[in-house]
């Protein structure tokens, strides 16, 4: 550590300290070894930090002013949907009723918490245009995993062992892993000169050996598959099935219905679409929807209602299994729930005003950048730097990171693969015009920097609390964790 | 179907139907309909979502308020619920740092530059969880204690190149049924050795390991509560060149247990819940995921590395990406990318706020206490314990009356009893799964005994042996 440097939790400590209340075993003193036996007592005590709690408030508080987030400040990171967190939300998750739930309590006990999420069930069916959901899934990827498990399961009861996935060559990267993940060989597919799948490339792609098509609808250029129905009807034609990545599922909400688009499974990102918080990188929740074809191989446990009774069902044949633990991320449909009983059938006016704000900034940005899918977008579209790039050798990295110095977060970069210096912009429908003008304001000025001083673009940030980092270094030489003075590598 | 028509005032919606029709003038476009124009024709809703109305922020508490109190909560029944979810004091500073506004509505730290505050807690989370395992390194987090579980076996097979796996029915029947999940389709072989008397025999295992054998998975504490004889188990699993997978049922008890790490475990896959965070019907949790150095490069996960800016000054970063779907795609070591930051966060803290000695004596307590309760209920005619092997803050009981039955009439008193094990494991239909935490006081340990005697005794008075 220099002088220079923040200090780490560990760099606080001072031995004796304690940050939280000890309670006394007030029970007959019997030894431990006793109890639990000398050989399987811990000798060496975990070095965890030895800090007074207004140490650790300090620490933590101060480690949150060096971040950014939604309550901060504008961020239109693109395919990630950073719309507002309602802090309604924050407080219904943490009732004692849900929050103090224990997963394994019977479910004569758990009536309140079954209840909202067959409710919960019912409201994403008629959004969805699906028939059943899961909430086992975590997350998205999770979501993705447990769908493909279910084409498979589908697939296998026919007797029609299919090897491939298609994925369009626009997908996000866990499409393809979660292929790898159940088995799959992944076939992809290019996009077409309208940024829409390749329906040609398609057809020869589609045949028996198929199991699915992987797609995300509006895709990962913001851009609506005009041809769905054709694409629909290729898939079904060769035996597979439709899979939506609803990734991009804040576009269309009340406007079109997935499951009205031929879509057979799709998964849901509630940290996205349904603006439960991000948490600096999870947790999220994946609900999957199914059409009927697929409800046998849902994962267990599935709610059920019987009359007024409400019951957790773990008894279904043909299930494909557990996919985690308990119940699902709970906490976070808590949250997801609360959001959609705020704002009833004037849901569709989430995803309006998410599409006007993403087309008026686009237009906004239009005379600066490369636009290489020049069509109206839903609910963002992506910018191509490379005349920034060939004019002033300044890359979309430099562009990102200077972005920084004025106040806001970098839209997604490098994403997705098909556009060169790809920058993506997704400005959700709960931000301003105002601050969507500053946020343009702030990119143009950039884009003059680029050609009066590249050299400061280049060397970007210089507002930021610690300057450009050698991510390089990070990888080359890893430092994965803090070691007491003078500790070896120890357990390898 | 004009959109025009119903746009209406929300608090989360900034825009006003003038701003709408101004911006939409400026971009030259008649309407939102026209924006939606690439939907054919044929998909579109025609009509209004059926969905309930919208409720205003009081009714929509009321409601929920409702809802929540329809729930058997450990505020309102006195738990004695274990069984992979557990029941410890979150101090007071873990939820009102973590729950600060700019951690959780920040998204996974990609501008480094900006999201230092995340980066660095993460990279010290890694820390502490390689301090209380004892291992080298740990990721970011995974999904729960199950899907971290089910990607070790994976990583297992890709490291070893063997493809059978030896899980010990002494792990949690969940996490046996998310490791049959992940593996199904991969090629790798799920065989089950039995329990023994409530732990995993090191002398039967010999005779299940193989060429073949690419890992031996246990818990320590297990599902029953017993702890493990890890050092033996380590010893002949190395001996057939498999890797040795733990999982942890209660990461509290490693202030009072050996750590995986001292006994040579390859992979730790466990779930942190205990550490800071809520019950919440279980989840959202973390998996935690920690193993050897020389390993990291088959790692599922995101990790935080410390590097330096171009003046010297210390910085964190995401790094070993190239493990990752969003840059290896289908060769990536898996498709996780959402985790459990937070989660994590908070378990960060909480580790954070007990220390070195605060770790040691919650643990203690909790081992104290359960040993009470066991000592104390094993003394009601009619209860015995199901196993010997020693046991952390939970343990088996053979009760004599039906385990569900008991539970039903334990929640007439106001107690949330044991986990009844007879739907897991048919030859303890008589097993009731208690556990004590720090949570519980004296006095709850002893309402919980004269509850159960009652029971047992007005139930099942001529089943006494």
């Amino acid at each position: 550590m220099t002088d220079k440097d923040f200090p780490l939790i560990f760099e606080h400590s001072v031995p004796g300290r304690v940050a939280a209340s000890l309670p006394e075993a007030d029970v007959p003193d019997v030894p431990l070894e006793t109890i639990i036996g000398a050989e399987r007592l811990r000798t060496d005590p975990a070095a965890l930090p030895e800090v007074s709690e207004l140490d650790l408030v300090r620490h933590y508080t101060r480690l949150s002013q060096r971040n950014y987030a939604i309550d901060v400040g504008f961020y239109p990171l693109g395919s990630c949907t950073m719309k507002y967190n309602p802090k309604v939300n924050e407080d219904a998750a943490r009732l004692p009723g849900f929050a103090r739930l224990h997963p394994n309590t019977p479910d004569s006990q758990a009536q309140g918490a079954l209840e909202l999420l067959w409710h919960l069930e019912q409201m994403l069916c008629e959004i969805s245009g699906m028939d059943r959901v899961t909430f086992q899934p975590a997350a998205g990827a999770h979501g993705e995993l447990t769908a493909l498990m279910m084409i498979r399961a589908y697939h296998d009861e026919r007797g029609d062992h299919r090897t491939r996935v298609i994925v369009p060559d626009s997908a996000h990267g866990t499409n393809p892993a979660s292929a790898a993940m159940c088995g799959y060989t992944v076939v992809t597919v290019p996009s077409d000169a309208r940024g829409n799948i390749d329906h040609g490339a398609l057809r020869r792609a589609a045949d028996g050996s198929v199991a699915a098509l992987m797609l995300t609808n509006p895709n990962t250029l913001g851009l609506f598959e005009e041809g769905i129905t054709e694409v629909a009807e290729i898939i079904h034609g060769c035996g597979a099935l439709l899979y939506l990545d609803g990734a991009n599922f804040n576009a269309v909400l009340g406007v079109t219905r997935p499951g009205d688009q031929g879509f057979d499974v799709m998964h849901m990102n509630t940290h996205k679409t349904f603006s439960t918080p991000h948490g600096g990188g999870g947790p999220g929740a994946g609900p999957v929807a199914v059409k009927r074809l697929l409800e046998p191989y849902l994962p267990v446990p599935t709610v059920e209602r019987q009359g007024e009774l409400f019951r957790l069902d773990h008894d279904r044949p043909k299930t494909i299994g557990r996919v985690r633990a308990f119940n699902g991320n709970f906490g976070v449909l808590v949250r997801a729930y609360a959001y959609l009983r705020a704002y009833g059938p004037l849901l569709r006016q989430v995803s309006e005003a998410a599409v006007l704000n993403a087309n008026y900034l686009m237009a906004r940005l239009r005379p600066y950048f490369d636009l290489p899918y020049d069509r109206v977008c839903m609910h963002e579209f992506v910018l191509s730097g490379r005349r920034q790039k060939a004019q002033h050798g300044v890359r979309t990295l430099d562009i990102a990171k200077r972005l920084l110095d004025y106040g806001f977060h970098a839209p997604t970069i490098y994403f997705p693969l098909i556009v060169d210096e790809a920058i993506m912009i997704e400005p959700t429908e709960t931000e301003s015009r105002q601050t969507m003008e500053a946020f343009a304001a702030a990119l143009v000025r950039v884009t003059e920097e680029c050609a009066t001083n590249p050299e400061l673009v280049r060397t970007a940030p210089h507002r930021a609390v610690v300057g450009r980092l050698d991510e390089v270094a990070a990888a080359r030489q890893p430092n994965l964790r803090w070691r007491p003075p003078g500790a070896q590598g120890r357990g390898a | 179907m004009s959109s025009s028509a119903d746009w209406r005032p929300h608090k989360y919606l900034p825009l006003t139907a003038a701003e709408r029709d101004e911006m939409l003038r400026l971009i030259g476009r008649a309407s939102v309909e026209e924006l939606l124009s690439d939907i054919p024709a044929g998909v579109r809703l025609r009509r209004t979502l059926a969905l309930p109305p919208a409720l205003a922020d009081g009714d929509l508490l009321a409601h929920l308020r409702t809802l929540a109190e329809r729930n058997g909560h450990a505020d309102r029944l006195t738990s004695f619920l274990g069984g992979g979810a557990y029941d410890h004091h979150i101090p007071s500073v873990v939820w009102h740092l973590a729950g600060r506004a700019e951690f959780y509505t920040a998204y996974t730290p990609y501008q480094a530059e900006i999201m230092q505050g995340e980066l660095q807690a993460t990279y010290e989370y890694q820390s502490m969880l390689c301090e209380l395992t004892a291992m080298d390194v740990a990721n970011a987090s995974m999904y729960d204690g199950a899907s971290a579980f089910g990607e070790a076996a994976v990583m297992a097979r890709d490291l070893t190149r063997r493809d059978e796996v030896v899980v010990s029915t002494a792990v949690h029947p969940q996490y046996r049924d998310v490791l049959r999940t992940y593996t199904r389709h991969l090629g790798v072989r799920v065989v089950e050795l039995p329990h023994h008397g409530g732990i995993t025999p090191p002398a039967a295992l010999r005779g299940a390991l193989s060429g073949n054998t690419a890992a031996v998975m246990v818990q320590s504490p297990n599902v029953f509560g017993c702890v493990e004889d890890g050092p033996a188990l380590a010893q002949a699993v190395h001996d057939a060149g498999a890797l040795l997978i733990v999982g942890i049922a209660d990461p509290v008890s490693l202030g009072l247990l050996q750590p995986p790490g001292a006994y040579g475990a390859d992979i730790v896959a466990g779930e942190g819940q205990p550490l800071g965070n809520h019950l919440s019907y279980g989840g959202p949790y973390l998996g935690m995921l920690a193993t050897r150095q020389a390993f990291v490069r088959r790692m599922p996960g995101r990790l935080v590395g410390a590097t330096t800016d171009r003046d010297g000054r210390r910085g964190f970063v995401l790094t070993l990406q190239t493990r990752e779907q969003h840059i290896r795609r289908e060769k990536a070591t898996s498709n996780i990318c959402t985790n459990e930051a937070l989660n994590a966060l908070a378990a960060a803290i909480y580790m954070a706020a007990l220390g070195r000695a605060g770790l040691r004596r919650v643990a203690e307590v909790n081992a104290r206490r359960a040993h009470y309760a066991k000592q104390r209920l094993c003394a009601i005619p009619g209860i015995r314990p199901a196993f010997n092997a020693p046991t952390f803050n939970e343990f088996v009981l053979r009760v004599p009356v039906d385990p569900q039955e008991l539970d039903a009439r334990l929640i007439d008193r106001g107690i949330l009893g044991g986990l009844p094990l007879g739907r897991w494991y048919p030859d303890l239909r008589d097993g009731w799964l208690v556990c004590v935490t720090e949570a519980r006081s004296r006095g709850q340990i002893d309402a919980l005994v004269e509850a159960v005697a009652t029971v047992v005794d007005s139930v099942a008075p001529v089943s006494r042996s």
